[in-house]
């Protein structure tokens, strides 16, 4: 009984037993720690076995000998790959992610401002997608194959199966080109006014609640109906439930869960994913952010920009757990 | 209106046609006295710029890594924004492609065009309110030429050994004489900046037409009037703005809905579409750019010239510019050069599609059996369409064309200057010089083709240093013939520049220096209303 592990085992299952919650959250960030420096390691390795370094990609048709060792010298791209990783990362430890190596401003001064207009797209498009996707799940289990059902789903499938760029685009068709009546290009400039900007994302926002709604609609009708098909509630109802009663205590906290994982991964869509997009639409976010340090590998904003990106979705899956848990009590005393 | 006779309007608003000589041509061309007078009355009416407004334009190319820095310009966006801000030495003649002054007054060459000597312009400001003076050009020169330096002109500049103020004057002395030299200096990297900007390479300050406002890297840039230009012929109106817009699709919607008075890079599959909106004009501009199909002479099968000579006779131009640029183009003739370089030889036959004698040198070259040609749609727009074109011509002539598609990443690496036949791209250089040095001389990195021929390299150097233009002319034209018939180059297309504005706006150049005018469009174009 000397042995010290099996003392300490022992705090964490007592811990466990009294804040099951805070336990996992401990332990969800502490793997997330672990999980994003295994992204920045993955990054590196891949932006160093893309074609070309920084200093080729960057000058492009003009490059001549002597201008490409002057910037690698310049910047220290002449050393070796682990001395390279190793003083970037003892950069970002203290907080400190650099300078671009293409305009040598420092990374996140810039990124805060492509970040901020990703997460406002992202906001505007959440808040009407998630809202309208749910209540339209719940539409179409009351009229269940019914019209209005019927309605839903072929519309919301029809949007999901046309490619975002093409709803773009016929978007700008009608809305910027015949009509005039929405603004194109969707471009957000510093000091532009707040009216000025919800008027330029109309579009873009329009063409991302047509790509989202479908999924999470369609998830939150199926987990609905599995639900309200279960024994239990077939039971609730036999022992005199009243039907809404029934829902709150016994179908909602079952449904909860998938919903809220498909809610976090379209949110995680909508920050990371929508580059198409924001070139469609002329928009400056994250995403061409990126893609335009890829093109001439700029490692310290291709790292800080897949940070962020991990980041986001390991956060809102994180929050998508703790929801379905705290939703459902079954879940926070796992066996 | 019909291509010459436009071209003829575009002369007289330039002011390079007077009346008489525009109404005799346009006749000549088919227009009857009433049609040719009206023309020119408006075609000369637009030689008045309207002065005020705010243009707007949106542009393909820019991207969150571009900077101010004109030495580190490299992108389409960044290119235009120079113009707008910066001013040159020298710049090139619309037209004609020659050299003509800007901050640098005027220039002398010593015989052997080794020592050169310019006369810098007096009383010009910069956006500070600082005077322009020798020592800011030398310390430009100097900061895109010494030992630190990662400017995009470096390699145009390479033989330049000396950087001197001589009592007020600009004094280059060159490792070899260069007959090209202003030319050279045209360069959109060289933007004279105030003390070289060596202090701060991208504080935006020139002596152009527009001051930078706010500058928002791959998104977008805007431009106020300098009220104190030098020039009073440019930089109509009183604000610029630039956008970028990298998707083709978006820069037609937006020009067609007139959120913007002029987008770059038009697709030439659609420009038929975007010609149907009334309120759009496409500006094409002839290019140097060529679309091209390289051989390496040194390796087998395409040692053999007469293979190669088979494989240019195979080759349908016409169809080629029909098919993959949407007849935005001229038919290549097998050398990298056209009519838009200064000192173009015009006297050497065209090459044409003849499946007769393709197939003819092909059975004199013994080749057996099929030949492997590599591509891929990064090589240019189209590649690919182009290559089983290629293939279908090929096999009337009895060659048998066997395609390999690669992949798009890493083409450059691994394909292009490495496998021996594939396709590729070269952007035009400002000189016949600066072309062939780059691509066709023995020693040359980019010589893409293999081509190793001492007297070619004999008279290409012997060329550079050459000040009388007859004799240098000549000296072109036996070089073209060189590559045209013995080299690994089958050129079959020269891209235009396709563009296009509102037709609320005036002042277009057809520069035959580069895309969007030159860069200049900003300060070439009004606003009509």
């Amino acid at each position: 009984m000397a042995n010290p592990l099996a003392g300490v085992r022992a705090a964490r299952h007592r811990l466990k037993e009294t804040h099951p919650l805070s336990v996992l959250i401990a332990e969800r960030l502490g793997l997330s720690v672990l999980l994003l420096w295994a992204v920045s390691v993955l990054i590196f390795a891949g932006v160093e076995a893309l074609p070309g370094d920084f200093a080729e990609t960057y000058l492009g048709q003009s490059a001549t000998p002597q201008a490409i060792a002057n910037i690698r010298e310049d910047l220290g791209l002449d050393r070796p790959i682990t001395t390279r990783y190793f003083e970037w990362l003892g950069g970002v430890v203290q907080g400190d992610f650099g300078n671009s190596w293409a305009s040598g401003a420092p990374v996140s001064e810039q990124i805060t401002k492509r970040l901020g207009n990703s997460l406002f797209l992202a906001f505007f498009a959440a808040a009407i997608s998630v809202p309208l996707a749910v209540g339209l799940g719940m539409v179409a289990v009351h009229y269940r194959n019914r019209i209005p059902d019927r309605v839903i789903n072929v519309l919301s499938l029809a949007a999901i199966s046309l490619p975002e760029f093409f709803i773009g685009y016929i978007l700008i068709v009608f809305f910027a080109v015949q009509m005039g009546v929405a603004t194109f290009p969707s471009t957000v400039y510093d000091n532009m006014g707040w009216s000025e900007r919800l008027g330029a994302i109309a579009l873009p926002t329009a063409t991302l609640v047509m790509v989202v709604l479908a999924h999470m609609m369609r998830m939150t009708r199926a987990a609905i109906i599995s639900v309200m098909s279960s024994a239990y509630m077939e039971t609730a109802e036999l022992k005199g439930l009243g039907a809404f009663k029934a829902i709150v205590k016994h179908a909602a906290p079952n449904a909860i869960a998938p919903i809220v994982n498909v809610v976090a991964l379209n949110l995680a869509y909508l920050v990371v994913g929508v580059v198409v997009v924001e070139v469609v639409f002329v928009y400056p976010g994250m995403g061409q952010y990126m893609v335009d340090a890829v093109t001439v590998r700029d490692m310290p904003v291709v790292q800080a920009c897949g940070l962020i990106f991990a980041a986001v979705y390991i956060l809102l899956n994180m929050v998508a757990d703790i929801v379905a848990i705290v939703a459902n009590p079954r879940l926070r005393h796992p066996r | 209106m019909t291509d010459p006779i436009k071209h003829f309007a575009s002369r007289v608003t330039a002011h390079e046609m007077n009346r008489r000589e525009f109404i005799g041509r346009s006749m000549a061309a088919g227009l009857t006295l009433a049609a040719a007078t009206s023309l020119y009355g408006k075609a000369a009416m637009a030689q008045e710029p309207k002065r005020g407004g705010h243009l707007k334009l949106g542009l393909q190319g820019g991207s969150s890594t571009d900077v101010i820095d004109p030495a580190k310009s490299s992108s389409q966006f960044t290119f235009a924004m120079n113009r707008n801000w910066g001013d040159t030495l020298v710049e090139s003649h619309p037209s004609s492609g020659l050299a003509v002054p800007s901050l640098a007054e005027s220039w002398e060459p010593n015989a052997d065009a080794s020592v050169w000597t310019f006369k810098i312009r007096k009383g010009v400001e910069f956006h500070d309110g600082s005077e322009l003076t020798i020592d800011d050009v030398v310390k430009t020169l100097n900061r895109h030429t010494d030992e630190k330096s990662e400017s995009g002109a470096l390699g145009v500049l390479g033989s330049i050994k000396g950087i001197e103020n001589k009592g007020g004057d600009l004094v280059l002395t060159l490792s070899e004489g260069n007959a090209d030299l202003p030319l050279l200096l045209s360069d959109y990297h060289l933007v004279i900046q105030p003390g070289g900007g060596y202090d701060n390479p991208n504080a935006g300050i020139g002596t152009g037409p527009f001051k930078i406002d706010n500058f928002e890297a791959g998104v977008r840039a805007t431009f106020v009037k300098n009220e104190n230009d030098w020039r009073t012929d440019r930089g109509f109106v009183d604000s610029v703005e630039m956008i970028v817009m990298n998707d083709a699709t978006a820069r037609m919607a937006a020009l067609s809905s007139g959120q913007v008075h002029f987008i770059n890079r038009v697709d030439p599959k659609t420009v038929g579409l975007l010609k149907r909106a009334p309120n759009v004009e496409i500006q094409t501009t002839s290019g140097r750019g060529h679309y091209v199909f390289i051989m390496h002479c040194n390796t087998a099968p395409f040692d053999n010239n007469d293979l190669r000579l088979a494989l240019k006779y195979a080759m349908d131009r016409e169809t080629m510019v029909e098919k993959i640029l949407g007849g935005y183009g001229k038919v290549g003739n097998d050398f990298p050069i056209n009519e838009t370089y200064a000192l173009f030889p015009e006297s050497i036959e065209q090459r044409t599609y003849d499946p007769d004698k393709a197939a003819f040198h092909f059975k004199k070259s013994g080749h057996d059996g099929s030949v492997l040609l590599r591509t891929s749609d990064v090589a240019f727009p189209g590649a690919v369409d182009a290559a089983v074109l290629y293939q279908e011509t090929a096999k009337k002539a009895g060659i048998d064309i066997e395609i390999k598609r690669e992949p798009g990443d890493g083409y450059w690496s691994n394909v292009w200057n490495v496998q021996p036949f594939s396709t590729s791209y070269w952007g035009g250089r400002p000189t016949q010089d600066q072309m062939y040095s780059t691509a066709y001389l023995s020693s040359a990195d980019w010589n893409d083709t293999r081509f190793f021929n001492t007297e070619f390299d004999k008279i290409l150097l012997e060329a550079r240093a050459e000040l009388d233009q007859a004799k240098r002319k000549e000296m072109y034209h036996d070089m073209a013939l060189m590559v045209r018939d013995t080299g690994g180059l089958i050129l079959p297309m020269f891209n235009d520049f396709v563009n296009a504005t509102t037709t609320n706006v005036s002042g277009f150049v057809d520069d035959i220096g580069n895309d969007m005018s030159n860069g200049f469009v900003a300060s070439r174009l009004w606003i009509n209303s």
